[in-house]
């Protein structure tokens, strides 16, 4: 087990990258502690199987250093590494039994045989899979399959990383829960490092500690499922993370108000650091949708009148999509308040953050509430 | 639940049925009506039931020609099947190489028999050809015309240079269908070269290399114009295979009957023989069934 440091890494397919956007990967620095579980979550072509592959040693990078506990392990071969990693489709090697898949990264090895049977012996049981020991690997469900894959990497106790490159997308999924359940388990008994990528905020967020959030070649975000959620570094996770995502609204920042559809928002912190042109950004969840005569009796400013124009019941709220002043957004509802028919829309100022050329601002000092979510 | 019924499937069937009693059955069937007869000439026939299959069955002329054919392709597969993975395993993967390769590796493949035939009979002639006068300069003895062991070297080195690239073209196509993930896996489980082959590469192959072994046994057990054009199956009788005899015995001697009975029994013969690797190769490796699923 390791923790990974990643030094000035940056990777470009072109022999001799110029700008900035030959980059398939653009710098990153970072630490992963030693049994961590991290995730690397993105849309396709983001850059993230390209960081896998260099942590795995699959592909060398054009710039900068991988790390395991300190040693600078670049130019070592994946065999030296001392990895595992779960592809998205499963690996198995059809003419061998579950038994026999197992203890092929063993043999290779040279461990000897007493000690290769018990080992596999335990992985079998811990994968629930002993009654199929002797089956052949190739008859086997995708998810069966995908869990031999992950015990091939788990026999060898000693793996710096195991790695996860979408190992969900083959399978059912109804068993995709299962599984990543299984996956949870096993870092907590074995406590590996783990890095899992995938596109999915669901896996993502359900199965790391810290997320790692990428878009266009460049990490955007490293945080926690609650930051990413409540202080989105970047539009893009805001739009990523949550369903539906955030709502991004161009308004004018002014003094610590934000000015918008001709109502003026005052904000909670303390943004003199910045003005001008900036992006509202608001989560669907704080946007609430009030009758006329809810509005008045609470005399907030900030309404802004919402004119609907579809809503998805999902069983425990409803999704409300709209216009205000000409942009679309979306409102979620409880189930228990109904939609008014001509409602109005009004932001929660606490809720509500700033971006500029999709970065977000942060202010300076709060000035009151504006807690994070809980 | 009551199935509609309707003969109308018949007449999907029908165009299939007729070309295949055109092309297959009808023709099989007047072999088998003349394999059961005798003729003097003159489209007179008599009946001679199963006499020219009794006779075969026991002439040492058949037993020699058979042994001939059984030994060329064994060694033809013994040759050819490892040559031509081996080949393919080497072959570029990415790059301009590849449809270079691919082109060098066709081009056998696209020469007539009778052409590579007439290839190898100049080319190993000691006076004209390149290789039997070099041979013979360097002390060489080396005559397929009087010589059977070099007439079989021969045939068998034409054989290869034709056909080793069906196997190769073939195996190529089934490891570069091999996804990059299962060489990634075997890398980060530390198996050797030899492992992923064994592991990885020949059950992906299996399947395409059960095509090519029937392919080239069928082929090469009906060899004919190779030694046909080398040495119209000579010196001697030695590389008179099963088809030169057939050909011999019914164009030659005009025995219809007994020669419309061999090739009843040669076709039986690789019907046979390729259901034999057909369902030997198909079962390996295969899961034996389960008691309940």
């Amino acid at each position: 087990m390791a923790g990974i440091t990643l030094d000035k890494l940056a990777h470009s397919y072109l022999a001799k990258p110029g700008n900035d956007a030959d980059f398939a990967l653009k710098q990153i620095d970072y630490h992963w502690e030693d049994g961590g579980a991290y995730a690397l979550l993105g849309p396709s072509g983001c850059g993230k199987t390209t960081l896998l592959n260099i942590i795995s040693g699959l592909l060398l990078p054009s710039k900068g250093h991988v790390l395991f506990d300190g040693v600078d392990v670049t130019e070592l071969s994946t065999e030296q590494r001392n990895i595992a990693q779960v592809f998205q489709f499963p690996v198995i090697y059809d003419t061998m039994t579950v038994a026999q898949n197992l203890a092929f990264p063993l043999l290779n090895r040279g461990v000897n045989q007493s000690e290769v049977d018990s080992r596999v012996s335990d992985m079998l049981a811990t994968l629930e899979l002993t009654e199929k020991a002797n089956r052949k690997a190739r008859g086997l469900t995708a998810d069966e399959k995908q869990k031999i894959s992950l015990g091939r990497g788990l026999v060898r106790y000693d793996v710096n990383a195991i790695l996860f490159d979408e190992p969900l997308t083959v399978i059912d999924p109804h068993m995709k829960w299962q599984l990543r359940t299984k996956l949870k388990e096993l870092h907590q008994q074995f406590g590996h490092t783990m890095i899992y990528v995938t596109h999915d905020q669901t896996e993502a967020l359900t199965f790391a500690d810290k997320v790692v959030v990428m878009y266009e070649g460049e990490v955007v975000q490293i945080g926690t499922p609650e930051e990413l959620f409540d202080t989105p570094e970047h539009t893009f996770v805001g739009y990523f993370i949550g369903s539906p995502g955030m709502n991004i609204l161009p308004a004018e920042l002014n003094a610590n108000a934000l000015q918008f559809a001709d109502q003026s928002i005052a904000l909670p912190g303390d943004y003199r650091n910045a003005s001008g042109s900036v992006e509202l950004g608001i989560r669907p969840e704080f946007v609430s949708l009030l009758s006329q005569e809810q509005a008045r009796a609470k005399d907030n400013p900030s309404c802004v009148p919402f004119k609907t124009t579809s809503v998805e019941d999902i069983g425990r709220f409803r999704i409300v999509r709209g216009e205000v002043a000409g942009h679309t957004i979306a409102a979620v509802l409880p189930e228990d308040q109904s939609l008014p028919s001509e409602p109005v829309a009004l932001f929660d100022p606490a809720r509500i953050n700033v971006y500029q050329h999709s970065r977000l601002i942060k202010p300076t000092s709060m000035q009151s509430g504006g807690g994070n979510h809980g | 639940m009551d199935k509609p019924f309707s003969n109308k499937a018949w007449l999907f069937v029908l165009p299939v049925f007729l070309l295949v009693a055109l092309s297959a059955i009808v023709p099989l069937m007047t072999v088998v009506n003349y394999s059961v007869q005798d003729t003097f000439g003159n489209n007179q026939f008599f009946w001679a039931g199963l006499e020219w299959y009794e006779e075969l069955l026991h002439s040492e002329r058949f037993h020699d020609a058979l042994l001939r054919n059984l030994t060329f392709s064994a060694i033809i597969l013994i040759i050819e099947i490892p040559l031509g993975i081996f080949i393919a395993l080497n072959m570029p993967r990415k790059g301009v190489w590849v449809p270079i390769c691919l082109i060098l590796m066709a081009l056998p493949l696209l020469i007539p028999w009778n052409v590579v035939g007439t290839i190898w009979q100049v080319f190993g002639r000691a006076d004209i050809g390149l290789l039997g006068h070099t041979l013979a300069q360097l002390g060489v003895d080396y005559n397929y015309a009087t010589n059977w062991f070099d007439a079989w070297v021969t045939v068998i080195l034409m054989d290869v240079w034709h056909w080793t690239s069906l196997v190769v073209l073939l195996c190529y196509s089934g490891l570069v269908s091999i996804p990059d993930a299962y060489y990634q896996a075997a890398r980060i489980d530390g198996a050797s070269k030899w492992k992923v082959f064994r592991y990885i590469q020949l059950p992906k192959i299996h399947r395409v290399l059960l095509i090519a072994v029937l392919l080239r046994f069928m082929d090469s057990f009906m060899i004919y114009t190779e030694p046909f054009v080398l040495t119209g199956g000579g010196p001697g009788n030695t590389t008179t295979f099963l088809s030169i005899d057939l050909v011999k015995m019914a164009i030659g001697q005009f025995d219809l009957g007994p020669a419309a009975a061999m090739s009843i029994v040669y076709f039986l013969i690789i019907l046979l023989l390729s259901w034999v690797f057909y369902t030997v190769m198909t079962n390996y490796g295969e899961d034996k069934p389960e008691a309940s699923r």
